[in-house]
């Protein structure tokens, strides 16, 4: 049955994935995207990681894609102000496109090589031992990514302040 | 996995939709009878005794009532919108512990459809994702108010989730988990959370109003600047449904409030009520209990609503973004030290 | 500008406190407020059970009056239709027959009398005009109808039902 609801998620996932790509309407394609992230939350629940499918849910379905959705709604987005692209931008956006699939091939190529992955512990993506894993191994990468977070949030709060000196 | 399995958590599903549902009913009647109360008025009386039929009267009426898609709306999207508010607000429920695991005919059975080891998380996520309801439904609408209304409540819902998530991140200092059933039987008799995050509680709840987009935090439906809101296009039961949600969200927010810092189904003595009514009763008293407090949850949050009139939208921001989030932070700096303290001497 | 009375509140502006920056203290007071309320006696009349007693000066529906004898007081002088501002009253006058004269007491009377309930606004300037003491507006609220006709009050509805002989 696993199997199954694999395969049925990921066709889902790719043609979610396909519809961001060719929805002409920029806010239908951030949904379509956020249909995808949703596939892929239940990719996650479907590979027993709980926790990052959870944070995936909250951090980029309801966190990350509303603000997408928010900065979109508010441009006018119509046909007539869309800028001109100019060849070169044409030329650079194919060679770009052409690496990301060229990239995209050769590590499937890499992956069809390799052994199938089988985790040592399949319990790995719940809370508990993800804390231990990250807490232990990977304590300094944490800590600092942690710091580096807080700050961010803490200077957001700053610069609120510091309009308000300003005006007096 | 076997058939009890299924029938029983079957039941147990429509048990907990359809009691959500008639209190998310029941809650549009009570908050116009507290509001009558509140101003000294007698309130809905005159359908059925006490006016209790009112909701009914009410949901024919939405059902009744001519439906309108604007032609220039986005017609998909137009219709997604209230039944994903709804959908966002009735699935929270699935985690919540409703009370132990009762005794019948020998059977244990648990009081909870499951017990997801992010439980709490889990309803962080259902709670972030309700703003998309309103996103698209006010976008899809087509109507400049809808839209900014719309982009105020993202916005809004955006700016405390912030505050909301780094209060319950003080809770999970206290609590070690974030499976819900077990934050719950962590509470047993009195030691409620409250006591020990009597701050946390207090930025929980603040945001948990923002997030219901109940006053005073209710800027998404401001008649006076917004025509309504970003439901004014929205006619007939589609309407009620984003109404509906939003009693249903309130619900939902007094019964995560009651889970995590009032104990859950736990109260002071319930050792003792359960020598004396015994496995089937005793769960159940202890349900009963739990539906108390929410519904003191559900009354505060009318009572509020009908004292402190709404936030100008800067000041919203402000309370969010130059107090909440501080003190949530200092919240969290000062539960670590404590715990620290106490753990080590 | 110097102030020609001492009335003048001059109003100081201070920066909030620190209670009062927290909202907090405010709230409870406001909160205490409005449950104080949840306790009162509510102030609502449940009108078509409940009526509130009219006052002394009210005036609502007219109706025309009828002597100690049983007769109708009304001459038809029209008098109440010309004072009437809103001119809500007409009236068709008719000489009494000498078999009639238990039923009217002047020799003239109103064979029909209407007032537009519509028009009329109840201001009582048809009662201070009458001379022969007949119209009072001394009934209940003119109750509400689905039809603009049925506004018009005939004499049917106006005048009072004859006195009953004890």
């Amino acid at each position: 049955m696993g199997t199954s609801v694999f395969y049925f998620v990921a066709t889902l996932s790719i043609f979610f994935a396909l519809m961001v790509i060719f929805a002409k309407n920029p806010i239908h394609s951030v949904l379509y995207l956020i249909l995808t992230f949703f596939t892929f939350t239940v990719h996650y629940v479907l590979l027993n990681a709980q926790f990052l499918a959870v944070v995936n849910f909250i951090v980029y379905m309801g966190a990350i894609m509303v603000l997408f959705l928010f900065v979109l709604m508010l441009l006018n987005l119509n046909k007539e102000n869309e800028p001109n692209k100019t060849a070169l931008i044409k030329v650079i956006g194919v060679v770009a496109g052409g690496c990301l699939f060229i990239t995209l091939a050769g590590s499937l190529k890499a992956v069809s090589i390799n052994n199938p992955l089988t985790l040592s512990n399949p319990n790995i993506g719940l809370v508990e031992n993800l804390g231990k894993e990250l807490f232990g191994p990977f304590m300094l990468p944490f800590e600092l990514s942690s710091i580096l977070l807080l700050s961010a949030m803490v200077g957001a709060v700053l610069l609120t302040k510091k309009e308000e000196k300003d005006n007096g | 996995m076997d058939t009890n399995f299924v029938i029983e958590k079957f039941i147990l599903v429509t048990v907990i939709f359809a009691i959500s549902l008639v209190i998310a009913m029941y809650s549009t009647y009570a908050e116009r009878k507290v509001a009558a109360f509140l101003q000294d008025r007698l309130g809905p009386d005159r359908a059925g005794p006490f006016g209790i039929l009112q909701p009914l009267a009410d949901g024919v009426k939405m059902f009744m009532k001519e439906e309108i898609i604007p032609s220039s709306s986005n017609k998909w999207l137009f219709l997604v919108g209230p039944g994903l508010a709804m959908l966002c607000a009735c699935i929270g429920t699935a985690v919540i512990p409703w009370g132990q695991d009762i005794t019948i005919n020998g059977k244990v059975m648990p009081l909870q459809v499951t017990d997801i080891n992010v439980g709490l998380l889990y309803i962080f996520g259902v709670v972030s994702l309700g703003v998309y309801g309103i996103m698209i439904g006010g976008w899809a609408s087509n109507n400049k108010f809808s839209l900014l209304s719309a982009i105020r409540a993202a916005s809004q819902n955006i700016s405390y989730e912030i505050a909301m998530g780094l209060s319950i991140i003080a809770l999970l200092l206290v609590t070690n988990t974030l499976s819900l059933k077990s934050i719950v039987e962590q509470q047993s008799s009195w030691h409620w959370n409250v006591i020990y995050q009597p701050l946390g509680f207090l930025i929980f709840m603040v945001c948990s109003f923002a997030e219901t987009n109940r006053a005073p935090f209710d800027l998404p439906e401001c008649e006076a600047e917004l025509n309504g809101g970003y439901h004014m296009e929205y006619s007939s039961m589609k309407l009620g449904f984003y109404l509906f949600a939003e009693y249903i969200n309130m619900f939902v927010s007094s019964t995560v409030m009651a889970t995590l810092y009032f104990g859950g189904y736990n109260y002071p003595g319930m050792d003792y009520m359960a020598t004396i009514l015994g496995p089937f009763w005793a769960p159940l008293f202890g349900s009963f209990i739990f539906f108390m407090k929410i519904f003191a949850f559900i009354f505060f949050f009318m009572w509020v609503r009908w004292t402190i009139p709404r936030f100008r939208y800067d000041q919203l921001m402000n309370l969010g973004w130059k107090v909440l989030i501080p003190l949530a932070i200092a919240n969290i700096v000062i539960t670590g030290i404590v715990i620290a303290l106490v753990n080590n001497f | 500008m110097e102030s020609l009375s001492n009335k003048k509140k001059v109003l100081e502006q201070k920066s909030l406190n620190l209670a009062e920056r927290m909202y907090l203290p405010v709230i409870a007071k406001g909160l205490a407020t409005t449950i104080s309320h949840f306790f009162k006696k509510s102030a609502t009349i449940k009108y078509p059970e409940q009526e509130r007693e009219f006052s002394l000066n009210w005036r609502g529906m007219h109706s025309l009056k009828r002597d100690e004898e049983g007769r109708e007081r009304c001459t038809a002088c029209g008098l109440c239709a010309l004072s009437c501002p809103a001119e809500a009253i007409t009236m068709i006058a008719a000489e009494r027959k000498n078999d009639e004269k238990h039923l009217y007491r002047e020799e003239k009377y109103a064979v029909v009398y209407e007032i537009n309930m519509l028009r009329c606004i109840f201001c009582g300037l048809c009662e201070e005009a009458c001379p022969k003491e007949a119209i009072y507006l001394d009934g209940p609220i003119v109750p509400a109808d689905y039809l603009r006709k049925n506004f018009i009050y005939g004499k049917d509805k106006l005048v009072e039902a004859p006195l009953e002989v004890k």
